[in-house]
């Protein structure tokens, strides 16, 4: 992940600008002015859930859809007036949309037949050539698609949609179609294969492991909103929003106003200690968010024998209402006096020699203020 | 997802155009014009018939003056309804469509339901056959079908059935099989067989078997799965196949005339009858008119009931 | 699972319901080769019918002219028919398109003597005697107009289950969107199209009632024909004509049947080869490839 956000931040020129788009069907919403730059040779993930409007988003790109209002800007040229045949962008479908009565072949021709002025044969054939090499699938060039298994017709539609060279490279859902299992390894092979042939690229998905696998940076969208940009560490880590914290991974919510430089809410049996420079005022509304891995979680007679707490310690007690146990680490759930439940995960070596602790219990859960986000929206 | 209409955008309106001039010419405009000579008054002309138009001195445009005695004689023999020895020839013969159409439909149902629900249930590999050997009379001439029972149901002593009766003893002389009420329903119910059995077909091979396991799981007897779970599911099929079965039955005037004889009234044959020999083609326009009427209702339901060839048949909602 | 117990109750109804389907049809066909006059009674074999047949110039003529305005029909029902299910398909809501889809798919439900006369009523109003009155012409239009009710609703349903974005695929690689029309929906669409040319066909060469309606002494077509003979006493002669439509129809279907089946075998092995090579075994259930059953 960490090496991904290295990837991301390099060549952050704006080589796509997208500026207050905008898109509305009927009554809907569908994209609510939203505005994002992409550098040249970026990978870059629309995260949502389905209707958020990110695949309206990478239609407009395509121009598959008319934005109402905005620009659309890629490497100086504004992309407005250009319908999607003229445009330098190329997409692969959700379902491949691979042409039904045409060779795997012809399918990566397709595109090269259109490029004006004319190709020659020759220079087709050896194009597709490369790209079927580049896939791998050489051996299949003669089979139409329905003959082909779904991983194969995923790098056949791949290899149809770099064949023109694009200038943006466009992934709506593209491992959606694919079973669980290939999909992880189909994730890695995608990411070499794009950063290869180096082009700037845009995915769409739904599914965060996919996000955080393939792209540099990542972009949350609901409601037709782009909510929150950054690398897929950013995301995690510091969530500027409930609905980021709460989409990306699970989070523990806390809300409540601040009061003497704490925060007081009905969420938690004590007032919370926030993070230093948290920036609230006295009074205001906050949430905190603190990520299951982060909270620890120790038998509650032990911990608190007389022992200090840390100032900067946020703890309570409370009995295990459910386990998840993982292999690698447990997820607890940990009922607290007022009913509230608190996600804990902790590695099932946490517990060493002891046996692990089970419902019914009572733990004392705690985080250290630092490791909690604060959140105002 | 809403989607652009990429191309066409320009084209649209002439693609558009041709369908749409093409059914007002050959569709709306018929049909107007069957309003319009129901209201006419016949003559021996070319056509046969005054328009319900009249100029008048001063006049720009013509105006109506519709005649309404056709619809005046379908309306008497209404009101004349029970007295004796009124003269009840489109009253008898809507009644005999109604009755024979709804004969035709109930046979073909009862025929058809099991015949296509054991098709459903077959081999998957021998369901194509299966289906393909129901389609091919229909792909053959109706003509000779109906001829074919000609053959069969004639009533000499030459007739097939009436020679295996004789044959076989059971009969003395040979029955008169040909030109009745019987004869024609037999015609109609072969004819029409198809019409049930596909739209059935199409909801019925949809229906998960799990779901019948599942009733089975849950201990309902074959008889109540069938009743509770599978009667319910394809009644989108049922109603398709009996609309299909009763709409054109309603009209039908070929299986009358060649099998029914000069007795069996029906109301497609009445209109043959007008617009041909009669020449009275205001009556038959009025009562083309009234079979219309007549029809919205069953079309309808056939409408809202997904349509002949079940591709939406159960598919959400429903069997989901 | 039911399908795999055998039960004899519904191979009996099956049967029985088969018998009832072709035993006429199968009595036509052995009175055919009979040698004597009488359609009841098998006179010793012979293919002297079918020699009549052949020497029956009214027929013959008649079975050339239904051929001619079937063909005719088919292709302009295509036409009309398949800009219909555009319409329908692809334009959405529109004033009016209520009333287009009503009109489109209404001569199918209409009885059609209702159809017959009201187009009997327009080919001999005085104000339409530009389109020719009663004839072959008349025919022709009224054979059109029911069979594009038919393959309006063939079209339209392929054109829904089309995958859309093969179309936004083809524009995006760069194909005018004119030529995406061409290259990439009519050959999705084609089965439905060719299934739509032979069912309008059938339709066309069977029609009885709008033909004799609309017919003239000049425009006696094959079912015409037919009707006219079955009131004039029946000859054997039929029985041969009827053997070999059913002859014709059963040799395309079964030919049809077998080019379906076998390209569904090869499908399969295709299939089956390339899950063998790369073992995942993914169904293709997402994909806009031709549904070869239709």
């Amino acid at each position: 992940m960490d090496q991904a956000g290295e990837k991301g931040a390099a060549n952050r020129r704006a080589y796509l600008r997208i500026e207050g788009v905008t898109k509305r069907f009927d009554d809907t919403l569908a994209v609510d002015e939203v505005s994002l730059e992409i550098g040249e040779r970026e990978i870059f993930a629309l995260l949502g859930s389905s209707g958020c409007g990110k695949t309206t988003l990478l239609r407009m790109l395509a121009g598959l859809e008319t934005p109402d209002a905005g620009r659309i800007v890629l490497d100086g040229e504004n992309l407005a007036e250009v319908p999607a045949h003229r445009r330098p962008t190329n997409m692969m479908f959700q379902s491949y949309a691979l042409f039904p009565h045409m060779t795997v072949e012809a399918n990566v021709a397709f595109g090269l037949w259109q490029e004006r002025p004319r190709l020659t044969r020759a220079e087709v054939e050896a194009r597709v050539a490369e790209m079927l090499d580049l896939v791998q699938m050489q051996r299949y060039a003669r089979r139409k698609p329905h003959e082909l298994s779904g991983g194969q017709q995923q790098r056949v539609a791949l290899a149809r949609s770099l064949a023109k060279e694009p200038k943006l490279l466009l992934l709506d859902e593209p491992l959606a179609a694919l079973d669980k299992k290939i999909r992880q390894r189909t994730q890695l092979e995608l990411v070499n294969l794009i950063e290869r042939v180096g082009v700037t690229c845009i995915l769409v998905t739904h599914d965060q492991e996919e996000a955080m696998t393939m792209a540099g940076r990542i972009g949350v969208m609901n409601e037709g909103r782009l909510l929150q940009v950054g690398t897929p560490g950013e995301i995690y880590e510091t969530p500027d929003c409930r609905f980021t914290a709460e989409f990306i991974g699970e989070a523990n919510l806390f809300h409540g106003r601040v009061a003497d430089g704490a925060l007081a809410g009905a969420d938690f049996p004590a007032a919370i200690v926030l993070p230093p420079e948290a920036g609230l005022a006295e009074g205001d509304e906050a949430w905190v968010s603190v990520r299951p891995e982060r909270v620890s979680l120790s038998r509650a007679g032990a911990a608190s024998a007389g022992v200090s707490e840390p100032a900067d310690c946020n703890a309570a007690t409370g009995e295990v209402a459910d386990i998840a146990y993982l292999g690698s680490h447990s997820v607890y759930h940990v009922r607290l006096a007022n009913g509230r439940i608190v996600i804990a995960s902790v590695p099932s070596v946490h517990w060493g020699d002891a046996p692990p602790p089970t419902w019914g219990d009572v733990l004392r859960v705690a985080w250290f203020a630092p490791d909690g986000v604060v959140l105002t929206r | 997802m809403r989607r652009q209409h990429f191309f066409l955008a320009r084209g649209r309106f002439w693609v558009g155009m041709l369908p749409w001039a093409w059914m007002l010419l050959f569709f709306a405009l018929p049909f107007a014009l069957i309003l319009k000579v129901s209201l006419s008054t016949p003559e021996l002309a070319i056509p046969p018939y005054l328009p319900p138009f009249v100029m008048e001195p001063g006049d720009v445009l013509p105006h109506l003056r519709p005649d309404f005695a056709s619809y005046r004689r379908l309306h008497d023999e209404l009101l004349a309804l029970g007295t004796p020895g009124a003269d009840l020839q489109y009253l008898a013969a809507w009644g005999n469509s109604l009755l024979l159409a709804a004969l035709t439909t109930l046979l073909c149902l009862l025929i058809g339901y099991p015949f296509a629900y054991h098709i459903a249930r077959s081999r998957e590999a021998a369901r194509n056959t299966l289906l393909m050997l129901v389609m091919l009379p229909f792909w053959t001439s109706f003509l000779l079908r109906v001829y074919a029972w000609m053959v069969l149901l004639d009533s000499s002593e030459l007739g097939l059935i009436n020679r295996v009766l004789l044959a076989a003893g059971l009969v003395d002389a040979p029955l008169q099989l040909l030109y009745n009420q019987g004869a024609v329903l037999v015609g109609m119910v072969y004819s029409y067989l198809p019409f049930m059995v596909l739209p059935l077909y199409a909801n019925l091979v949809k229906l998960d078997p799990q779901l019948l396991e599942a009733a089975a799981d849950l201990g309902a007897r074959p008889w109540t799965t069938f009743l509770r779970v599978t009667l319910p599911l394809s009644r989108r099929g049922i109603v398709a196949g009996s609309m299909l079965v009763f709409i054109p039955a309603v009209g039908e005037f070929v299986i009358p005339d060649l099998l029914g004889g000069g007795d069996v009234l029906m109301i497609g044959r009445k209109i043959w009858e007008d617009f041909g020999p009669n020449q009275d083609w205001p009556m038959a326009a009025a009562v083309a008119v009234t079979m219309v009427l007549v029809l919205i209702a069953p079309i309808v339901l056939l409408h809202r009931h997904g349509r002949a060839d079940g591709r939406t048949d159960g598919r959400s909602g429903e069997a989901g | 699972m039911m399908s795999a117990r055998v039960r004899p109750g519904a191979t009996v109804w099956l049967l029985a319901v088969y018998a009832f389907l072709y035993v006429p049809i199968l009595c036509l066909i052995a009175f055919s080769f009979t040698a004597g006059e009488i359609t009841t009674q098998f006179d010793g074999f012979s293919l002297r019918w079918y020699g009549e047949l052949l020497r029956d110039d009214e027929l013959v003529d008649a079975v050339l002219l239904s051929l001619r305005v079937g063909a005719f029909a088919a292709t302009a029902a295509v036409v009309v028919g398949s800009a219909a299910a555009f319409v329908l398909a692809r334009f959405g809501r529109y004033p009016g398109s209520a009333a287009f889809a009503g009109m489109t798919t209404a001569p199918m439900v209409m009885p059609e003597v209702v159809i017959g006369l009201s187009l009997v009523l327009l080919f001999t109003h005085p104000l339409f005697t530009f389109l020719g009155g009663r004839g072959v012409a008349a025919i022709w239009a009224a054979h059109t107009t029911l069979c594009t009710a038919y393959v309006t609703v063939l079209v339209q349903s392929r054109l829904r289950e089309m995958d859309r974005s093969l179309e936004e695929a083809a524009l995006d690689l760069g194909c005018p969107p004119f030529k995406v029309f061409f290259v990439i929906t009519v050959p999705v669409i084609a089965p439905a199209l060719v299934a739509g040319w032979l069912l309008a066909f059938t339709l066309s060469m069977d029609d009885f009632v709008l033909a004799a309606m609309l017919s003239d002494p000049g425009s006696t077509t094959l079912p015409v024909l037919v009707f006219a003979r079955l009131h004039h006493g029946l000859k054997p002669e039929i029985n041969a004509l009827a053997t070999v439509i059913v002859a014709l129809v059963s040799l395309a279907v079964v030919v049809a049947n077998r080019a379906m089946l076998s390209a569904q075998r090869k499908r399969a092995a295709a299939l089956r080869h390339a899950a063998g090579i790369s073992p995942t075994g993914v169904p293709n259930v997402t994909l806009g490839s031709p549904d070869i059953r239709r």
